[in-house]
C-alpha cells in the first residue's frame, strides 16, 4: 500500500495542513502496514522534506508549476500517481487543494473522499466525514485508488514522526496543458477599519438571530460588556453586518479572554477563526450545535429569552 | 450565451437530524427542505449575467420528488427551462459516480457556463462542478466571489482565498464556475414569475434514458452523531436563574466584568 502526501508550500515553509496530512498518513500507514511518501511541485522544501519519517521525497520543478495554476497541478500529479503507483493520496483540504483535487478524481476516476476530520485504517481505508454542517459523522470506505483530503486540525502537527527520507526530481511534461484557464496575481483588499484581533471580549452573532431588526439585541450585549462586535458568514452575506465583522477562514481570526457565541452553529470555516479564545461561552438551541464541541461554558435556549436579560443583569452588575 | 445552474434541495439547517433505522443515513420523515444555500447565490449570479447579455438560464437538479421544488423556485425567479434528474438509481452514489449523471446530461446542451454552489449543505463534497468540469473538458473556477465578462467567449472571476486573499482568474468558455455566498443578493420570485413557471418546460431523465448503469465507488459503512470530548459546563435553571449564573462567570471565572 503505498500512500502519497501532497505538500503544499506556504511562504518559505511546508503549509500547516499539509504536516497535519503527513501525521495522518503515518498513522494510517502504520494499520495499513503501508508506506508514506511525499510530494511537492516546488523544488525549495525537498531538504525540509527528508526531515520526516517518509520513504521518499518526490520533487518535481518546471516553470508551469511556479505559481498555483489548476490544469498544470492536475497533470503533474496525474503523472506523479502513475510512476509511484499510488494507492492513496492525501492532500490538506486547503483552498488550493478544492481547487483542484476534484479534477484530478475525475481523470482517475478515483472517489476523492473530501474534507476527512479522521482515518481508520484498521480494516482497509476509511474515511471519516463530518455532514449536515458538523452534526453528523459518516464513515467511507473506497477500494481502488482513493484521494482524501483531512481537515485543518484533523490530525496533531506536533505528532509527525521524523526521520531521514530519500529524495529525488522526477520531470513532467506540461505541453499538453490547455492555456484555458489564466490565473492572475494574488492580492489583498483594502482592510475594514476594525480589528478584533486585539478585542479582550467579543460578541459574535449567527443565523440564529433570525433577522436584521434583531441585531440590536446583540449589540445591547456587547455594550453591556464593553465587546467587539463579531459575526458568522451568513450575517454579513445577508448584508445584516458589514464584512470586517467576519471571524473564520475567509474573515478574521481572533484570539479574545472570552468569545460568546450567540446563535452560531459552529461549522469548521468558523471555528478556525476562534477557537484559539481562552474562553469560549455558546447559546444555542441546538444541543447537538457542533459550537458545543468546543465550547467552555454552554447554554442550551432561545437566545431571544437570555440576550436581553443578560444584557439588563450586567449592567445592574456593574452599576 | 446558455447558462446551466446546479442546485440541490438539502434539509433546512434547523432542523433536528435523527439517524434512520439502516445506520447509514438520515431520518428524512418529519425534515423540511430548502434550496442548497450557495447555489440561491449561483443562480441569481447567472439571471444577472443574463440579463446583462442575453441568453438562457436552465436549472438542473438531481433529487428525489420533493425536490422538483428547487427546479420550480428558479423557474418562478426567471430561469427558462428546468432539468430533473430522478431515478430510484441515484440514491446510493457517491459524488463522482453522480458527476457522471451530470455529465451524461449536460453534455450535449452545448453550455457555455455551468454554475453551482461551493459546497452543498448537507453531504458537503465541495467537488461536483469540478468533477463535471473534468468530464466535459471546460475550464472551472472555485470560490467564485464576482464575475465580469471580456467579449462573448471569456469571462473573469474573482476568486477567495485564505486569509483575506483574493485572485482574479480569467476563464474560456465553456467554464464550470462554483459561487461561493454573499456573491450577490438574490432575488425573490414575483407574483407574475410565479404565473410564468407553470408555462415553461421540465425535462425529466432517468439512468435509462440517459444510457447510465452506474454502480457506487464508494461506501458508506456507518453515520453516528459524533461523541463530544470536550468538557463543557452547561449552564442550565431558569432563564433568570442562567443569566445570573452567566454574570457570575463572566464576573468570576472568567474575570471580564
Ligand atoms: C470555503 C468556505 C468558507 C467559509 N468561511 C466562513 C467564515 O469565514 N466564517 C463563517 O462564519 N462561516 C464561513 N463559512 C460558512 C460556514 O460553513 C457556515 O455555513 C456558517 O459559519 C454558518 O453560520 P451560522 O452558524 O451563523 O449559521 P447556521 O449554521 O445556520 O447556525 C445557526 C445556529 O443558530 C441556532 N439558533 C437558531 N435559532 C436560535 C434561537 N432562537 N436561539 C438560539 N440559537 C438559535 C441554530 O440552532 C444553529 O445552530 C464558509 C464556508 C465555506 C464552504
Ligand atoms: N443532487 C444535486 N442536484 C443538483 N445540484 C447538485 C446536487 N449535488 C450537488 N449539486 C451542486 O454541486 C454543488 C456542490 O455540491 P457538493 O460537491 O456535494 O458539495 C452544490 O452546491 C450544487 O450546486
Amino acid at each position: 500500500m503505498k500512500i502519497l502526501v501532497y505538500i503544499q508550500r506556504d511562504g518559505d515553509s511546508i503549509g500547516r495542513n499539509s504536516i497535519e496530512a503527513l501525521a495522518g498518513a503515518q498513522k494510517f500507514a502504520a494499520e495499513l502496514s503501508g508506506e508514506v511518501m511525499a510530494v511537492c511541485l516546488d523544488s525549495s522544501l525537498t531538504e525540509k522534506l527528508t526531515g520526516y519519517n517518509i520513504s521518499e521525497v518526490i520533487t518535481v520543478s518546471h516553470d508551469g508549476l511556479n505559481t498555483y495554476s489548476p490544469l498544470h497541478f492536475t497533470a503533474a500529479m496525474e503523472q506523479v500517481i502513475a510512476d509511484v503507483s499510488a494507492n492513496v493520496v492525501v492532500f490538506g483540504h486547503t483552498y488550493q487543494v478544492r481547487d483542484w483535487a476534484p479534477r484530478l478524481s475525475a481523470r482517475l476516476n478515483a472517489p476523492f473522499i473530501s474534507d476527512c476530520v479522521d482515518a481508520d485504517g484498521s480494516t482497509g481505508l476509511t474515511g471519516i466525514r463530518q455532514v449536515y454542517q458538523g452534526k453528523i459523522n459518516t464513515n467511507i470506505s473506497a477500494e481502488g485508488l482513493v484521494l482524501m483530503s483531512f481537515q485543518s486540525g484533523a490530525f496533531r502537527a506536533d505528532s509527525v514522526e521524523t526521520g531521514s527520507a530519500a529524495a529525488r526530481t522526477m520531470d513532467v511534461d506540461l505541453s499538453s496543458v490547455p492555456a484555458t484557464i489564466r490565473p492572475g496575481e494574488r492580492f489583498k483588499e483594502s482592510k475594514g477599519g476594525v480589528d478584533l484581533t486585539r478585542a479582550e471580549v467579543v460578541v459574535s452573532v449567527g443565523r440564529g438571530i433570525g433577522k436584521e431588526e434583531n441585531i440590536p439585541l446583540v449589540k445591547d450585549l456587547k455594550e453591556s460588556l464593553g465587546a467587539e462586535l463579531g459575526s458568522s458568514r451568513p450575517v454579513v452575506d445577508y448584508g445584516w453586518l458589514p464584512h470586517e465583522r467576519q471571524i473564520g477562514s475567509s474573515g478574521q481570526v481572533v484570539t479574545p479572554k472570552m468569545y460568546l457565541a450567540v446563535g452560531i452553529s459552529g461549522a469548521i470555516q468558523h471555528q478556525v477563526g476562534m477557537k484559539g479564545s481562552d474562553n469560549i461561552v455558546a447559546i444555542n438551541k441546538d444541543p447537538n450545535a457542533p459550537i458545543f464541541e468546543i465550547a467552555d461554558y454552554g447554554v442550551v435556549a432561545d437566545l431571544f429569552e437570555i440576550l436581553p436579560k443578560l444584557s439588563q443583569s450586567i449592567k445592574d452588575y456593574k452599576s | 450565451m446558455k447558462i446551466c445552474v446546479l442546485m440541490k434541495q438539502v434539509p433546512d439547517k434547523d432542523a433536528a437530524l435523527k439517524i434512520n433505522a439502516t445506520g447509514l443515513g438520515i431520518d428524512t420523515s418529519d425534515l423540511t427542505f430548502v434550496t442548497n444555500e450557495s447555489d440561491s447565490y449561483a443562480l441569481e449570479e447567472a439571471l444577472l449575467l443574463k440579463e446583462a447579455h442575453g441568453g438562457e438560464v436552465v436549472v438542473c437538479t438531481l433529487g428525489a420528488d420533493s425536490s422538483l421544488q428547487v427546479v420550480k423556485d428558479a423557474l418562478s425567479k426567471g430561469a427558462d427551462r428546468g432539468l430533473f434528474l430522478r431515478d430510484d438509481a441515484f440514491d446510493n452514489l457517491d459524488i463522482l459516480s453522480l458527476s457522471k449523471v451530470f455529465a451524461a446530461a449536460l453534455k450535449d446542451e452545448n453550455l457555455d457556463l455551468i454554475f453551482s454552489g461551493l459546497q452543498s449543505d448537507d453531504v458537503g463534497n465541495g467537488q461536483l462542478g469540478l468533477l463535471i468540469a473534468e468530464h466535459l473538458n471546460t475550464s472551472h473556477a472555485s470560490l467564485v466571489m464576482e464575475t465580469e465578462m471580456v467579449g462573448d467567449s471569456v469571462i473573469k472571476a474573482k476568486r477567495e482565498l485564505e486569509s483575506g486573499w483574493f485572485q482574479w482568474t480569467e476563464l474560456d468558455f465553456p467554464a464550470s464556475l462554483t459561487i461561493q455566498s454573499g456573491i450577490n443578493t438574490p432575488r425573490y420570485a414575483s407574483l407574475r414569475g410565479i404565473m410564468m413557471m407553470k408555462k415553461k418546460t421540465i425535462d425529466t431523465k432517468s439512468a435509462e434514458d440517459l444510457g447510465l448503469n452506474l454502480t457506487p465507488q464508494t461506501s458508506t459503512t456507518k453515520m453516528y452523531i459524533p461523541e463530544k470530548t470536550k468538557e463543557t459546563v452547561y449552564v442550565d435553571g431558569t432563564t433568570d436563574e442562567i443569566v445570573s449564573k452567566l454574570v457570575d462567570i463572566f464576573a468570576n471565572d472568567i474575570k471580564v466584568l
